[in-house]
This record gives structure tokens, sequence and C-alpha cells, in this order.
């Protein structure tokens, strides 16, 4: 078992090193536009800045460095924690994405949450009852899931709670410790709109884990041994059946951060999302930077833990 | 003279008929595919729409997509509901919707088509590549292939975007680097199958050069996923390019891209002009819907394998 995780826990080292050199990359082919937003941020106008300003604040920001220096002192940085300072607002990164990151994780937990407690009952009673009326319609709910547009589902969840409920989610942010009637009010319903996507995927997989299962031999054995058919499915399928599920779900968290991006602008909730488009629009790169590699982060220690979970939970894995 | 028309006439005839029988043939088959799988064939309808609305935009359209048409009655044409002059209603400048809805249908398409030509044959070539080379190249590739998977797709995107200016080719562009990693792991795994059936090593053994079995034996059997895969991610880049243009990094604002037109409608007016908020929603849904409701079907016929799953 150590074994196992050692021998993972080796193979997430490149990986995570390998995101650090895709992020930085990314931005390292616009060295130039920085100095230059910096500059035309200062004097207020870019008519004025010159071939040398540019090479100045090059050379502060370190910019005029061969490559493999700047990744190493920025990778060094990042490790200690510093993230770096916001072009646009002068503070540093990390202190600023710490609270709103809290924000956008529980509502992306309590998403998934969702997700899988409507998913996995849908994909099961689909699987058992495989091209019955209840499978088609199922199947059919999960493509809408994927084919809605979650910004546009949220705006009709907004639309029809003000239509027809005269009612709209308390604005002004309230913290799950300090208010959790008011937050759970503010986050259920952009919750909700990402589950039903989310959804959608789970059910897909979950549906298809358990056809597969449900051919296995000891499903025969457990039926031949007089078992009824809720042991049948809950105890020997549904066990089974659910570790692809898990980890599709960690591959899902990605998306879904993507899709919490988008539903925090539109329910207005200050999070991640809202900050990271705001540092778009102002061209802030160290922002962008910072937010893409906590995401990158975040979704590699899940899969990582997931990986670590399906081991313990399935000795075949441990010892292939 | 005449005689001798005539003669060519003749010997003319044959081959037409020849070139007439495919065309009855796939005919038969689009038949056939419509009795077994209705709801790929819808998926298939909305698709064509799709495509047929973007080619005839011009024709289609009863106003252009940054007109400002002139109302009935004169005066402003700002929010007007819909209506028998402006069949979808106007919106905060004036604008006819619907002619906007048909302009953007170029955009979907255009970036649908460009992300997926470019994303999915580019990975197809280096999953191909990868799972043929094997090894050291492989192992490592595949380390880079994980790194991307973790970047989140529409985050990247953005990031991608905000990086090189909005503009639709650069939305093309972030849409092949979310896309190009789990495209990959697809085909190297169906590569790597393939590789090892019994027909690839009769192949290799009666002495097949390794480009030969690769394009002969190897990637013709890859088409059906390459197809299935496409259908897929054309949906998947049509979402992506209405979130980037809904947040406003997406499409230029002059651009009438159906994610963009959202924009306006999520920040004001859901109650008092719904139609701004609603009809575009409604295209980008019935468009992923089709594309996905084909690519279903598609996999099913193409892959009796993945047959119901």
């Amino acid at each position: 078992m150590y074994a196992y995780i050692a021998r993972r826990g080796l193979l997430f080292i490149p990986t995570i090193l390998l995101a650090t050199i895709l992020v930085f990359g990314l931005f390292w082919i616009v060295p130039g536009d920085a100095a230059m937003m910096i500059l035309t941020g200062e004097e207020g106008d870019g008519g004025k800045v010159t071939e040398e300003d540019i090479k100045r604040v090059q050379r502060e920001l370190g910019l005029d460095r061969p490559v493999y220096i700047q990744y190493g002192d920025w990778l060094w940085k990042i490790l200690q924690g510093d993230f770096g300072d916001s072009v646009w607002y002068g503070t540093p990164v990390l202190d600023d994405l710490k609270d709103r990151f809290f924000i956008t994780l529980e509502l992306a937990i309590l998403a998934i949450v969702l997700a899988f407690i409507a998913a996995v009952p849908l994909g099961v009673l689909s699987a058992v009852k495989q091209d019955s009326f209840l499978d088609h319609i199922s199947r059919l709910l999960a493509l809408v899931g994927i084919a809605l547009p979650t910004f546009w589902l949220g705006i009709l969840v907004i639309y029809g709670l003000t239509y027809f409920a005269g009612w709209l989610p308390p604005l002004g942010y309230a913290t799950l410790w300090g208010d959790p009637f008011t937050n759970i009010q503010q986050l259920i319903f952009p919750a909700l709109v990402l589950a039903f996507h989310d959804m959608a995927f789970t059910a897909r997989v979950a549906r298809s884990a358990m056809l597969e299962v449900m051919r296995e031999d000891y499903m025969r054995t457990a039926r031949s041994k007089g078992l009824n058919e809720w042991m049948v499915v809950g105890r020997h399928a549904l066990k089974n059946a659910l570790l692809p599920v898990i980890t599709v779900s960690g591959y899902q968290f990605g998306r879904l951060l993507g899709g919490t991006i988008i539903i925090e602008s539109i329910f207005v909730i200050p999070g991640v999302g809202r900050y990271l488009i705001d540092a778009i629009i102002h061209r802030d790169f160290v922002v962008v930077q910072g937010v893409v590699l906590l995401a990158a982060a975040v979704v590699l220690l899940l899969n990582l833990i997931i990986d670590i979970l399906y081991g313990i939970l399935d000795p075949r894995i441990r010892y292939s | 003279m005449a005689n001798q028309t005539n003669q060519r006439a003749e010997v003319a005839a044959p081959p037409r008929a020849g070139m007439l029988q495919p065309a009855a043939a796939s005919l038969r088959e689009v038949n056939r595919f419509t009795r077994r799988k209705p709801l790929g064939a819808i998926g298939g309808i909305l698709v064509l729409a799709l495509v047929i609305v973007a080619l005839m935009a011009p024709v289609l359209a009863p106003y252009g997509a940054r007109e400002l048409p002139e109302g009935r009655e004169g005066g402003s044409t700002v929010y007007i509901p819909p209506n028998s002059q402006f069949l979808l209603g106007t919106d905060h400048v004036g604008r006819d919707v619907l002619s906007r809805l048909i302009y953007g249908a170029r955009i979907s398409l255009y970036v649908g088509l460009g992300s997926v030509l470019i994303g999915i044959t580019a990975s197809f070539i280096i999953g191909v590549a990868l799972a043929y080379a094997g090894g050291i190249i492989d192992m490592s590739a595949q380390r880079v292939v994980d790194a991307l998977m973790a970047l989140p797709g529409l985050i990247i995107a953005l990031a991608i975007v905000a990086v090189l200016g909005s503009s639709l080719n650069n939305v093309i562009l972030a849409i092949v680097i979310g896309m190009i990693a789990p495209v990959i792991r697809t085909v190297r795994s169906q590569v790597l199958s393939i590789k090892e059936l019994d027909y690839v090593t009769a192949a290799q053994a009666i002495g097949a050069p390794p480009w030969r079995v690769i394009f002969r034996h190897i990637v013709p059997n890859c088409f059906a996923i390459y197809l299935v895969l496409a259908t897929y991610y054309l949906g998947f880049a049509i979402i992506i390019e209405a979130s980037l243009s809904f947040l406003g990094v997406g499409a230029p604002p002059d651009q009438p891209s159906w994610g963009g037109m959202l924009t306006r409608a999520a920040q004001e007016h859901v109650l008092t002009a719904p139609w701004v908020g609603i009809f575009p929603g409604v295209a980008i849904f019935a468009v992923v819907m089709g594309f996905n409701l084909l690519g279903d079907a598609l996999r099913d016929v193409l892959d009796p394998r993945l047959r119901g799953r």
C-alpha cells in the first residue's frame, strides 16, 4: 500500500512541474505587454512610452534575464507562497485570492455533492432498467444538461425566481460560519445550476459503469444465491460501479471550477470568478497566472487523492 | 453532325447513371439511419439547419446584424417586444434580435468548425504518433497531457484570450488548447488497442513499413472515432465560444455572437425584456443538443462495441 502511494506521489511531482511550466510559458510570451501595461498605468496614456522606458521596466521586473532563470525565480517565490503583486491593485495576489477561493470552493463542493446525489440514482435506475422509458428519459435529461449553457440556465433561474416567486438571493455575501442561513440562500441556486450540468456527465458515467458491472460473473453468483434484487444491485453492483464515477467526478472538478467562474458573475458572488474576469479586463496577468496555477494545483491534488483512495478501495490497482 | 452528337450522348449516358448510383445509395443510407436512430436524425436536422442558416444569413435575415431598423411607427426601436415586424423583438440598442441570431449562426459555425478541424486533426495526428512510437517519447508526452488535463478548459481559454486579446481566431486557438489533451488520450488508447489486433500483426509480419501500417491499417480504423469526437467537440466549442463572449472576452462586442447577446440580458432588463435573454439561449441549446444527439447516434452506428453505452 505504501509503495503504491509513494509511486503515485512521485508521478505527481513531474506533472505539477509541467503544469507550472505550461502556466509560466503561457504568460512568458507577452513580457513586452506587461511592461507596457505598467507604464501606461503610471503615465495615463501610451503615447509617451519610449523604447527605453520599456527596457527599464523590463529590467526592474527581471524580464531581461534568460527564461529558465526567470522560471526558476518565479517557481521559488511560488513555493514560498509569493504569487506576486497584482499589477492593477498593487496588493499581493495570494492575499486577495485566499478569501475568494474559499467562496468558490464552497460553491463547487456544494454543486458536486448535489450532482452526485442526483446522478447516481439516475444512472443506476437507467442501467437496471436498460432501454425502458425511464432509461430514455434519464439519458435525454443527461443530454439536456450537457447542451444547456450554464450561464443561460443561470439567467433563466434568476428570471424564474423574480417572476414567479418575487424573490432574489440576498445581496452582499455572508460567510458560512457567520450567517449560515443567508449563505445557503445565496449559494443554493447557483449550486443547483452547476449541479444540473455536472449531473449530466456523472449520470452517463454511472450508467455505463453499472452496465459493465451488471455483466460480471459475481452478479450472476449473487442472483443465483437467491439474494433479492435490491441486495444484488445495492451491495454488489453499486459498490463496484461507484469507483469510476468518483474518478470522473474528480476530473469534472476542473470543468466545475470553470463553470463556477461564470455562474459567480451572474449571481454576484464575490469568488475567484469575478476577480479573474476583472483581472482579464485590466490585463492584470499576475492575477490571471495565479488563478490558473491555483486551479491546476487544486485539480491535480484532487486527482492524486482520488487515485490513492482508489488504490485503498480496489486492491487490483494497487498491485498492477 | 446530328448523328455524331447522338452517338456522343449515348456514350456519355452510362457514366452518368453510374454517378447517380452512389447518390441514391447514400440517400438509402440516410433513410436507414433515420429509422434506426430517430433522435440522431433530429440532431442531424438541427445541425443542417445551423449550416443552412449560417450560409444563407444575408438572404434569411430581415435586417443587418448591426443595422438599426426604423420602427413602423417611427421613433426608438429599443426593446420592442416580438411583433410582426420584429419577430423576436429588438435589443437594448434597437437591433433586430432575429437578424442578429441568424448572423450569429455564422460565428458559432466558424468557431466550431475552425477549432474542431484544427484541434481534432492535430490531436489525432499526435495521438496516433504517440501510440505508435511508444517507449520514452510516449511516457513523457503522457505527462504533458496529464498536466494539460489539470488546467481547467474554460479557465485556460480565458487566460489565453486575455494574453492574446479577443478575436474570433484567438478564441479558436484557446478552444483548441482546451480540447487537445482529452482527445489525444482517447485517440491514443484507441490506436493502442487496434495495434494489438491480428491484422496489424499480420501486416507487420509480411514486412509492411510503419507508415504503411499506420496509414493503411490503423488510421482508417480510427476514422469512426474521429467523426464522433468531431461532432461532440463542435458542440463543446460552440458552448465555450458563447461562454467567453458572454463574459465579454470572446467575440468583439460588435459581432453578433449568441453568447455576447446574453451579456446585457443577464445584467439588466430580464423582466422588462425577457426575449433578449431567451432566444439566443434557445439557439445555443438547440445547436449543441443537435451535435450531441448526432454524435451519440453516429457512435452507435459506427462503433458497434460502444453501442448502448
